[in-house]
């Protein structure tokens, strides 16, 4: 197991090197000269010669990126354009936004998504099944911002029960009432993707009823939750748990809107202040990190196979 | 059992249908539909709520919401449609290069499984913010995203058809590659990438629609249902019908596509089609 550990991570090696060219790349796709780009019209042309010296823009191609990714290595991945502090710092000032988001609508999702698809695969077919089978279409189909938009009219605006919009630090401030602003973006970024957990707990539970061990299961005159959750469930997690797993990265992407939305400072909105306002060494800086924490869950997916399917041996 | 007589038997099924045709119709008979010019602007009437006159109300410059709603379908569904073409097309090609010719098949599905390691919209986002706004270049930004996704079905459905015994035949016959492709290959793989090409529509509408309302979309000027819900959110509390209208068509759109996919791949795939009917 620790050998295929080792192996899998060499493994990632190869595509981090590809996703980091193909990050680096981003900025040579400009049309024109990226500094100028970077800085806008209005820049003096010492100021966009500085710019392009300083990033090395002036150099050959592989050498600016033996240069960048020599920083990267090392925990510089530049300059921030419009902050003017390093670009780690800048997306860890946000981090915390993002981050909570993100667990706590991956925990809403677990609560709400697994044992509803799990009740529908069980009921299949019936009233309540239909019900679940049709809520969680209409979820899928909904635009994350609108969605957002409406909760907060009704929530925020309306009832007045909860913020409307913005996210005072718990890390600064130390106050964990502060997560109540957070319950809004959860419940909009968790929604559209707990209905797909729902449709796929279900599918792939309905896939495992039919096999010859759950036939087995009955006719030893197992009980009901003896089968469905040791032998159909217990089955099933492989396709969940991945589904899981590529939802998590979702929800980091997914951020971008339901951020934008609720004017939380987060790296999501970041992201979109980066692009209009053409700072690409952070936006780089983000991506990059975005595929590596892909493929970091990629692995332990994969790596959890072998603890929830003992046929699987990883040799 | 054919597929419309599938759509007849399944009411919800049907509903869909129903509203992808309302949704087209808006889209081709815009100009006759809609009440008035979509782009009108009547100071005196802003931030009308709905009425015998305006039918949706009329948001901020006054414009006719409904007319815009009904010019909207005409550019979110475009865009839609362009999405499928680029990414189906690049991605069938791709697949099934990965998938029948073995010596490219490392290098494209590494690049491939690479850059799906990077979320769709985030790809979108950047490829827009170096391509620069517009309808064209937005759907060549969303269909770059979908196109990793359909080149790995395809070059998943590639490997398992390839090595059928027609092909095998066609092969040891001296079949010529391109015939063996277009002939065997792709009529058999058609019908999984139709039912990718429906929620593939669906989704991409839902992507191109938050890329709208970040500002980095259409061009706001051509009203699309994206940049109402953008142009709306400013007076969600005094005109939250702004916002009402754009985003049911959204929704109701997305979830007809998501129906005639259920339905599609139910019928299609053999695999759904057997636990349906039990074989």
């Amino acid at each position: 197991m620790i050998a295929y550990i080792c192996r899998r991570f060499l493994s990632m090696i190869p595509s981090l090197f590809l996703a980091s060219v193909i990050v680096f790349s981003f900025i040579h796709f400009i049309p024109g000269d990226p500094a100028q780009v970077m800085l806008g019209d209005q820049a003096t042309p010492e100021r966009v010669q500085q710019l392009r010296e300083s990033m090395g823009l002036d150099r050959p191609l592989y050498v600016q990126y033996a240069k960048w990714i020599g920083g990267v290595l090392r925990g510089d991945m530049g300059q921030s354009i419009f902050f003017h502090k390093p670009v780690l710092d800048v997306i860890a000032d946000r981090a915390e936004t993002s981050l909570l988001i993100a667990v706590f609508s991956m925990i809403l999702i677990i609560v709400v998504g697994v044992p509803i698809g799990i009740l529908s695969a069980v009921r299949c077919n019936s009233r309540l099944d239909q019900l679940f089978s049709g809520a969680s279409m209409f979820f899928a189909s909904i635009p994350t911002f609108w969605l957002g938009l409406n909760l907060m009219l009704l929530f925020a605006v309306t009832l007045k029960w909860l913020p409307t919009s913005g996210f005072p630090s718990i890390v600064e401030s130390g106050d964990w009432s502060n997560l109540r602003y957070l319950v809004l973006p959860c419940i909009t970024l968790a929604a559209p993707n707990s209905a797909l957990i729902i449709r796929l707990t279900r599918s792939s539970m309905l896939d495992v009823a039919r096999a010859d061990y759950v036939k087995t299961a009955w006719a030893k005159g197992l009980s009901e939750g003896s089968v469905t959750m040791r032998h159909i469930f217990r089955n099933s997690l492989i396709s969940v748990v991945s589904a899981l797993g590529f939802t998590f990265v979702a929800l980091l992407a997914g951020t971008v809107v339901t951020e934008t939305v609720f004017s939380l400072p987060g790296v999501g909105r970041l992201v979109v202040e980066s692009l209009l306002r053409r700072d690409y060494p952070t936006i780089q800086g983000v991506i990059l990190i975005v595929a590596f924490v892909y493929m970091l869950v990629n692995l332990l997916v994969d790596l959890s196979f072998a603890i929830l399917d003992p046929r699987i041996r990883y040799s | 059992m054919n597929i419309l007589a599938v759509f007849a038997r399944r009411k919800i099924a049907l509903f869909g249908l129903a509203v992808i045709g309302v949704m087209l119709a808006f889209a081709i008979f815009a100009p006759l539909i809609a009440t008035m010019d979509p782009q009108e602007m009547n100071p005196v009437d802003k931030l009308t709520p709905p009425n015998g006159i305006y039918l949706f109300g009329t948001d901020n410059f006054g414009r006719d919401i409904f007319s815009r709603v009904v010019y909207g379908a005409r550019a979110s569904l475009l865009g839609s449609t362009g999405v499928i073409l680029f990414s189906m097309t690049l991605g069938v090609l791709t697949g099934v290069v990965a998938g029948y010719f073995r010596r490219v098949e490392p290098w494209l599905m590494r690049l491939v499984d690479v850059l799906m390691a990077f979320p769709p919209l985030l790809l979108a986002l950047v490829l827009v913010s170096i391509l620069g706004r517009g309808m064209i270049n937005v759907i060549v930004a969303v269909g770059a995203t979908y196109l990793t996704r359909t080149t790995r079905i395809v070059y998943g459905l590639t490997l398992k058809v390839r090595e059928e015994a027609y092909v095998e035949a066609a092969v040891s016959s001296g079949a010529k590659v391109r015939d063996i492709i277009l002939r065997h290959l792709l009529p058999n793989m058609m019908s999984p990438i139709i039912v990718q090409a429906t929620f593939t529509f669906a989704f991409s509408l839902l992507d191109m629609a938050a890329l709208d309302f970040l500002g980095l979309g259409i061009p706001p000027s051509i009203p699309s249902w994206g940049n109402m819900l953008s142009e709306g959110r400013m007076y969600i509390t005094r005109a939250p019908w702004l916002l009402t209208f754009p985003g049911m068509c959204i929704v109701l759109t997305v979830l007809a596509f998501n129906l005639a996919g259920d339905v599609l791949r139910d019928r299609l795939d053999p695999h759904f089609r057997s636990r349906i009917e039990g074989v």
